[in-house]
Parts: structure tokens; C-alpha cells; sequence
């Protein structure tokens, strides 16, 4: 899957997610400081990205994504 | 009431109901005789025994909540926050730094989040527990109705969430009261909320011989104190109201709608389900009530019942009613709202105290619908079918629970 396709996917999870338009989310949007995430919204959102793409986040890793380019580079690396 | 307490007043109403999504639509819907109950459309009811229920209809968040806020969190949640945030804009109550520390917020619920609940139980067998939702937890809780409207509102101080099943709204609002005589608040954001129409909410009340099975008539099926009652309807909302100190009140030139005048409650501690016979438990409540309130049973002019169309309840509850009032008794009218609202468990307190307070303040009583047949073992004047003037100062409101929780509510016109 190409960078650009994981994060129009990645896009729509985190604007269904946290209930954004998908205008405001972008590579550098960070979740909690952009998108209004609390802590209770990242763990569920790290759920969704495990199961669409059907990777493992484990929390330490979790921990170091913070913006929705981390999401997507972290993504395209369990996938290569 | 003991001396030294401070005088408590209604100065908001909310209320988000299966015959009305505001106060207004509410009121009208019981003087009008609206009927509330229909076919379950929440989830697919075809294997359940009974298969309908007074859904709250039409609930639009657009203005009460963020998008974020009604799609997460759980509906008895949603109708509470709405309520209590309709109830503090009645009330032309401000929060902020300066007093947030003394207004509380007291909503009780008598299940909580059962739908987020069942859902995630599903989740952990399905996919297992690591995929058991973050919220869960949050959301399922039955004190964060309570905890969510006091963020919505900015309320800092007393707060609480009482859970005596379908007496916890009404305890909600004595306990409120009490806080605000003894000075430990000076407002309370009160009432209840619920929201249990759910596959294993439904089938639970089924299974445990509650509901009415009228399934080929369900409009007729929330029929208190008729002798073809055969169960509730469940319902959902929530109803909240506003009490201040009358100081406060005055202090702030706001709006008195009536002043809450007592607080009984007791337990009938015989069965889980099962009123105690005669409804002893019910009638100390009403008493208790009355006492507190320093009123005798002559000065009571309307009973706003619990009701349920039970089999149980409601010959009981006549039985207490005639136990507590005497002779008087057989001369007030005593109407069920939960004919036309169905049976809101936790949250039903809430929105009948709100009838309570509209009766005195309207000076008319809501009918019991759906009365075509007497049962000789509840003889009282249910105000059938039909809305009634009367002259209403002095109101009392009951509202009994599983667990043998018996509380009655009294308010009276402002003096």
C-alpha cells in the first residue's frame, strides 16, 4: 500500500474516530493539540488502525505517535 | 422539617421524554393525553417477548452536545446532560468561579450504560479483550450522567448519583433538597435519567415477569390501575430540575415555578421485586413526606403515582395511598403519567416531579389514559383518560424501586 494510500485511509479512520472532517486532518495534525483527542480517544483510535490495517501498536509504540505523518510512517514500516 | 433549615425552591425544569423532548412539549403531551408507547425500533425486538416500548423520539443534539459527545457517549448520558443543561437555562442560573463550588449536580439512574455494556461484552467474546473499548468503562458507570453534566455546566460542588433503581430519580431530587436545607449547597442540578431499552434490558424485564407482552395493542398497554393491566411499558429519558435555597432564589431575582416541602423514604426490605403487602413501606413514606413537610393528609390535593401498570404495584400503591391519606384519599385525584410515558425506571422521578411542580403550577392535573376497566383493588380517582382543572397547591409524587425502595416527594405552591 503506498504512503498516499495509508493515509487517505488513516484520514477517514481518525475523522470518523474523533468526529472531524476529514479537511482538517493532515499529516502533521497532532491528535490531541489539533484534533481534540483525550487519552481515552488515542487508545481507541490505535484499536481501529490494528484492526484496519491489521497491524499490532504495542503501547510503547503507541506512545511515539503523536501526529497522523507518525501514524502513517509507523504503518508503511510494520508493512514493508 | 427541622428548625433552623433553610427553605428550598424549584426554579428549573428539563426534560427530554418519550411524549416531548423539552418541558413544554412534555406538558402539553400529558394534558393532551399523548401516548408515548410503540414498536421497539432502538434494535430488532423479533425474538423478544415484548416488543415495544416508549422510545424518547426525534432526540436532536444539534445545540446541547458536540458531534464528538453524541456519538460517544451513551444515550441515558445524552438525555441526562441535555435535561440538566435545558434545566439551568430555565433557571436563568449562571456558574462560574464565583459560585461553582456551591451549586451540585445529583442525577440518579437506575441501570446506567446498558447498552455499552452489552455491546462490549460482545466485543471481549467476539474479539477478545484487547479490543474491549477504552470507554467502556466511562460510559457504562451510572454516575456519569452526573459526572458529564457537571463539566457541561461548570458545577463544583456536591455531586452525586444514587442508583435505587426506579426510585432513583426521586432520591436524587430528596437528597438534593436535603443538601441545599442543611447548607451544603445552594443549588442542585437534579433528577434522573435512563436509558435501558436494550436487547438484554428488555429481555431482563421480561424474564423477570415486569413488562406488559400487549403485543398486538401495545398503545393500550401502559394502562394503571386498570384491572387488565398485565405490566409496564419500559421507557427512557431523563427529567432534571433546578433547586435553590430560597435566599439564593430571592437573592437573584429568579423565577419561583414552587417550593419542595418534604422528603420520605424507606425500604420495605421483603423481596427483591415484590412490593410488601398492604404497601406499608410506601405508606411510612408518604407519611414520613407529610411530616417533613409539616402538612396533614387533608392538604394534599393531587397524588402524582408511581403507577407502574403492575399488577402489584398498583394495588398496593392504592392500598398505601388510602393508608397514609384516610378518608381523604378517595377524594383527590391520583393519576399515573406513566400511561402515556411509559416507565422511565431511574429517571422516571425526574420527569414526575417535573408533573408535579406544572400541576400546582398550572393549577390542572394530567390524566391516567388508557382506564376502561375498575379494578375494585384501586378504587381512587385515577383522572381517566381525560385532563382535569383543579386547584392544586399542595402535590405529592411516589416513585417505589426493585430492592423495596418506597420514596415520596412533596412540593407545594410558593406561600
Amino acid at each position: 500500500m503506498s504512503q498516499e494510500a495509508i493515509f487517505e485511509k488513516v484520514r477517514s479512520i481518525v475523522a470518523e474516530q474523533l468526529s472531524v472532517e476529514a479537511d482538517e486532518v493532515k499529516q502533521e495534525s497532532n491528535f490531541q493539540n489539533d484534533l481534540g483527542a483525550d487519552s481515552l480517544d488515542t487508545v481507541e483510535l490505535v484499536m481501529a488502525l490494528e484492526e484496519a490495517f491489521d497491524i499490532e501498536i504495542p503501547d510503547e509504540s503507541a506512545e511515539g505517535i503523536t501526529t497522523v505523518g507518525d501514524a502513517v510512517k509507523y504503518i508503511q514500516e510494520k508493512q514493508a | 422539617m427541622v428548625e433552623g433549615l433553610r427553605r428550598v425552591v424549584v426554579t428549573g425544569l428539563g426534560a427530554v421524554t418519550p411524549i416531548g423532548n423539552n418541558v413544554a412539549d412534555y406538558w402539553e403531551g400529558l394534558i393532551s393525553g399523548r401516548n408515548g408507547v410503540a414498536p421497539i425500533t432502538l434494535f430488532d425486538a423479533s425474538r423478544h417477548a415484548c416488543r415495544f416500548a416508549a422510545e424518547v423520539k426525534d432526540f436532536d443534539t444539534a445545540g446541547w452536545l458536540e458531534p464528538k459527545e453524541a456519538k460517544r457517549w451513551d444515550r441515558f448520558c445524552q438525555f441526562g446532560v441535555v435535561a440538566a443543561k435545558q434545566a439551568v437555562a430555565d433557571a436563568g442560573l449562571s456558574i462560574d468561579d464565583s459560585n461553582a463550588q456551591r451549586v451540585g449536580v445529583a442525577i440518579g439512574s437506575g441501570v446506567g450504560g446498558l447498552l455499552m455494556m452489552e455491546t462490549q461484552a460482545h466485543v471481549l467474546a467476539d474479539r477478545g479483550p484487547d479490543r474491549v473499548s477504552p470507554f467502556c468503562v466511562p460510559m457504562m458507570i451510572p454516575n456519569m450522567a452526573t459526572g458529564l453534566a457537571a463539566i457541561a455546566i461548570g458545577a463544583r460542588g456536591p455531586s452525586s448519583a444514587v442508583a435505587t433503581a426506579c426510585a432513583a430519580g426521586s432520591n436524587a431530587i430528596g437528597d438534593a433538597f436535603r443538601l441545599i436545607q442543611m447548607g451544603l449547597a445552594d443549588a442542585m442540578v437534579c433528577g434522573g435519567a435512563e436509558s435501558a431499552i436494550t436487547p438484554l434490558g428488555v429481555a431482563g424485564f421480561a424474564s423477570a415477569r415486569a413488562l406488559s407482552f400487549r403485543n398486538d395493542d401495545p398503545a393500550t398497554a401502559s394502562r394503571p390501575f386498570d384491572a387488565e393491566r398485565n405490566g409496564f411499558v419500559i421507557g427512557e429519558g431523563a427529567g432534571v430540575l433546578v433547586l435553590e435555597s430560597l435566599e439564593h432564589a430571592t437573592a437573584r431575582g429568579a423565577r419561583v415555578l414552587g417550593e419542595i416541602v418534604g422528603y420520605g423514604m424507606t425500604c420495605d426490605a421483603y423481596h427483591y421485586t415484590l412490593p410488601s403487602p398492604g404497601g406499608v413501606g410506601a405508606a411510612e413514606a408518604i407519611r414520613l413526606a407529610l411530616a417533613d413537610a409539616r402538612l396533614e393528609p387533608e392538604s394534599v390535593d393531587y397524588v402524582n403515582a408511581h403507577g407502574t401498570s403492575t399488577q402489584a404495584n398498583d394495588s398496593n400503591e392504592t392500598a398505601a395511598i388510602k393508608s397514609a391519606l384516610g378518608a381523604h384519599a378517595m377524594t383527590i385525584p391520583v393519576s399515573s403519567t406513566k400511561s402515556m410515558t411509559g416507565h422511565l425506571l431511574g429517571g422516571s422521578g425526574g420527569i414526575e416531579a417535573i408533573a408535579a411542580v406544572l400541576a400546582v403550577t398550572h393549577n390542572q392535573v394530567p390524566p391516567t389514559i388508557n382506564y376502561s376497566t375498575p379494578d375494585p383493588a384501586c378504587d381512587l380517582d385515577v383522572v381517566p383518560n381525560q385532563a382535569r382543572e383543579h386547584n392544586v397547591n399542595v402535590v405529592l409524587s411516589n416513585s417505589f424501586g426493585f430492592g423495596g425502595h418506597n420514596v415520596c416527594l412533596a412540593f407545594r405552591r410558593m406561600a
